[in-house]
């Protein structure tokens, strides 16, 4: 198992990939997640997040098998 | 069907139509309906097409989640989303909106806050192509 992480819209362009496959170990929460996929580089300021298709604030946990998401500001409508 | 996602034009008024034939006749005083559709210009500059961007599964998700809150909200007999994805033409229906309710007063509140909610919550996104070929990305709700 393994935690999947996506990238969205202009996120995904800058960081020139559609997500990542990183092993669970180690990794207790969102922001761990960002850290370990782009180590040294800071989120995005306004950058938003999701576990499992819902939002999440970057301390929330994360286990084993979940889809954590990073994209911009969302604008529907 | 509550909500839906249209990778292909989408007509509002014969969505509204069918929406309405499952009601009980005489059950609603009240229609609201909001229709937004691609204008042609944005900050200044030519728009000759825009591109729409969602997050399959969670954006249906927070569609629904938003759905459930406005029926919490205000006594709605029926609610309607529909939402275009994908490529988009200008004067194209981007958005319906439509909340159905025995007065006027929750299904004009009860659509303008759906409107709303989805323009900051769902996860879309939307990316213009200007009159001479450039993209930019349209900034989100912060």
């Amino acid at each position: 198992m393994a935690i999947h992480v996506r990238y969205f819209a202009r996120l995904r362009e800058e960081l020139g990939r559609e997500g990542d496959t990183l092993d669970a170990k180690d990794l207790s929460c969102v922001a761990d997640v960002w850290a370990r996929a782009h180590p040294g580089q800071e989120r995005p300021p306004g950058v938003l997040m999701a576990v499992n298709q819902a939002y999440a604030h970057p301390q929330d946990p994360v286990r084993d098998g979940d889809e954590v998401a990073f994209f911009p500001p969302v604008t529907g409508g | 069907m509550a909500v839906s996602l249209h990778p292909e034009p989408f007509d509002p008024l014969a969505l509204l139509a069918a929406c309405t034939e499952q009601l009980p006749p005489g059950g609603h005083g009240a229609q609201a309906v909001f229709i937004g559709s691609l204008r042609d210009f944005n900050e200044g500059d030519t728009v000759r097409a825009m591109t729409l961007e969602h997050y399959p599964g969670m954006t249906e998700g927070e569609l629904g989640r938003i759905e459930q809150e406005a029926r919490a909200r205000w006594p709605l007999q029926e609610v309607r989303i529909a939402h275009r994805v994908g490529s988009i033409a200008p004067g194209e229906p981007i958005v319906l909106v439509a909340a159905w309710s025995a007065r006027r007063a929750a299904a004009f509140d009860a659509c303008r806050f759906l409107v709303e909610a989805l323009k900051s919550q769902a996860p879309f996104w939307k990316q213009e192509t200007l009159a001479d070929g450039r993209q930019r990305w349209v900034q989100g709700n912060a």
